[in-house]
């Protein structure tokens, strides 16, 4: 299960690396000639193309690069900030802990893609603003497992030892702590990217994400909405592009966990 | 136990002034004047100031702040700009639709992911529980808005008689739930099934066991009812999070819900109802919140003596 995610994800990421090779087409130019019908799936174009007759398949193919680039990006945004204020949270309890850990309770009551998509709206959609919204909104569960990991190991013997051995609690954080805690961050990590990709789909589907011309995932669906009668394919193979996407990403972290026995983190929200 | 609920009210209250908070600043950040977006882009300077000095607009942010939470405690929220009426009765108006909807997608939900979650359990490690793990990572995995709008072509390819979005009758409401309840029951099916095997490894479980209790028996009799209620918890919870609106799905199936509402508001840059739709969410969530602590509290003596929830 985890080899299934890992092979997936590899070859999504070498896919978005590889585009222009790979791509049968120019993603943004008019390949068909179908005078503004969407083109049936055919030897030429295996996908069909859309109703500027721009071709599917490289559409798609190019959309990965998007995609990941987006979900990625903002995966790490939510890490950068769940661990810091889950470490310190953790770490120093007390005021600091109540404060963030107050915060995060603010933060887990608003609701993620209602507040993303104001943040976008109101920032103008770009890949940096969506990224940026994007992880604002998701950190929220990186910071509570963090935390919950660092109260645990703050109590264990080598960092009680390192402690009472005058370690300051900068190198206490970094050296004995963060280490540690590092294997669940990754998992996270892994995981966190399938909810970020839906959240950046979710957002170009309502038509917030990464401004045309750049092909997306999302907003290939939304367009074919139109279609949908005459030409249902349209919305089905970028479809299967983000299922495939975030599915990989699964897999390979509840894959992880599985065999390491431990069966839940708690899983991103859908809305 | 007094001293408890006190306390939990005290704490959903703190959650939403700082939910407001955070509302009220981004509805600052937005670029856009609200006294143009009321009286169009030709109106003259005069006209202007009137509108703003009308809304308080020409008062110091911590005025605005303070009269805007003033009115929302009595249940006030505004009037939509573009609308012009009330945020609170557009929000009421939605609520039915949302609420019918997020009710059967939470229901249908359940009766997919019990049964998923015992087999799995039951199963454990076999190629049942694989397949049904394979399973339930693929539901949560789908895009809502995709399985949507799947659906809906799978209806309009071959079942004709089916209305295709739009609020009238059970049959426009099946599709909808469907595709909201696949990814929770994926969500939900992981959760029991981890909660069952804990369980099962638990001493009563095991004592239950070794008086000849078979493991089906075990498993419904006894580790069930401490399975389940962790899940309840979770359904009540995301219940209220589907209550504040279903975005994604409202806007496939063309659902005259709270999501959309929200959805039109933002695109419209209309502040009072995007606040208005942020602030019932926070809500919601609040009260949902405090529900299942006060229930826990009343179920389970242990907790009023830990305090903290």
């Amino acid at each position: 299960m985890e080899l299934a995610g890992a092979v997936m994800v590899v070859s999504l990421a070498l896919i978005a690396v590889f585009a222009p090779m790979i791509a049968p087409h120019d993603p943004g130019r008019a390949v068909a000639n179908t005078f503004g019908d969407p083109g049936a799936p055919s030897h030429d174009f295996p996908m069909g193309t859309d109703q500027l007759g721009r071709d599917i398949l490289s559409r798609i193919i190019f959309g990965a690069q998007v995609s990941l680039t987006v979900g990625v990006s903002a995966m790490l945004v939510t890490i950068v900030i769940g661990v810091t204020i889950g470490l310190l949270s953790g770490f120093f309890g007390g005021a600091i802990d109540f404060v963030l850990m107050r915060f995060t309770d603010i933060m887990l009551t608003l609701p993620a893609l209602l507040l993303a998509m104001a943040l976008v709206s109101v920032l103008r959609p770009s890949l940096i603003s969506i990224l940026m919204v994007i992880g604002l909104v998701s950190w929220t569960g990186v910071a509570r497992v963090v935390r919950a990991e660092t109260l645990s190991m703050a109590q264990r013997d080598f960092v009680l030892a390192a402690r009472a051995l005058g370690a300051p609690p900068r190198r206490l954080i970094v050296r004995h702590v963060f280490p540690n805690v590092m294997p669940i961050i990754v998992v996270m990590a892994v995981l966190g990217t399938s909810g970020t990709l839906l959240l950046d789909a979710g957002l170009s589907f309502l038509g917030l994400g990464v401004p045309p011309p750049t092909p997306s995932w999302g907003r290939m669906i939304e367009e074919a909405t139109t279609y949908f009668r005459t030409a249902p394919w349209l919305a089905v193979f970028p479809g299967i592009a983000i299922f495939y996407a975030v599915l990989g990403f699964n897999l390979l972290g509840y894959g992880y966990l599985r065999r390491r026995g431990r069966e839940s983190v708690s899983a991103p929200g859908k809305a | 136990m007094l001293l408890y609920v006190l306390r939990r009210i005290v704490f959903g209250a703190f959650v939403l002034i700082g939910t407001s908070i955070i509302t009220f600043a981004i509805a600052f950040l937005v670029p856009a004047d609200p006294a143009v977006a009321m009286a169009g882009a030709k109106a003259d300077p005069q006209t202007l100031a009137m509108i703003r000095s009308q809304l308080g607009l020409d008062q110091p942010v911590y005025v605005q702040y303070a009269r805007y939470l003033g009115r929302a405690v009595e249940g006030d929220l505004g009037r939509s700009y573009i609308r012009r009426e009330s945020v609170t009765r557009l929000i009421l108006e939605r609520f039915p639709a949302t609420l019918i909807l997020a009710v059967s997608a939470m229901a249908l939900a359940l009766i997919l992911a019990i049964p998923m979650g015992m087999l799995s359990a039951a199963y454990r490690e076999r190629a049942p529980d694989n397949l049904l793990l394979v399973l339930s990572l693929a539901l949560i995995s789908v895009p809502v808005f995709w399985l949507g709008t799947l659906l809906l072509i799978a209806a309009a390819l071959s079942l004709r008689s089916f209305p295709l979005g739009g609020y009238s009758g059970w049959k426009s409401l099946l599709l909808p739930a469907l595709t909201l309840a696949f990814g929770l029951a994926g969500y939900y099916a992981r959760i029991l099934h981890t909660n069952l095997i804990e369980a099962m490894e638990q001493e009563y479980v095991r004592t239950a066991r070794g008086k000849g209790l078979s493991r089906r028996r075990a498993m419904l009799k006894h580790a069930m009812a401490n399975a389940i209620l962790p899940l309840v918890t979770l359904a009540g919870l995301d219940l209220a999070g589907l209550l504040s609106g279903v975005v994604l799905t409202e806007t496939v199936f063309d659902w005259p819900g709270i999501g959309r509402l929200a959805f039109d508001a933002i695109f419209n840059l209309d502040i009072p109802l995007i606040m208005g739709t942020v602030l019932f969410a926070a809500f919601l969530i609040v009260v949902a919140n405090l529900a299942v602590d006060l229930l826990y509290a009343w179920l389970d003596p242990r907790i009023q003596l830990s305090g903290r929830g």
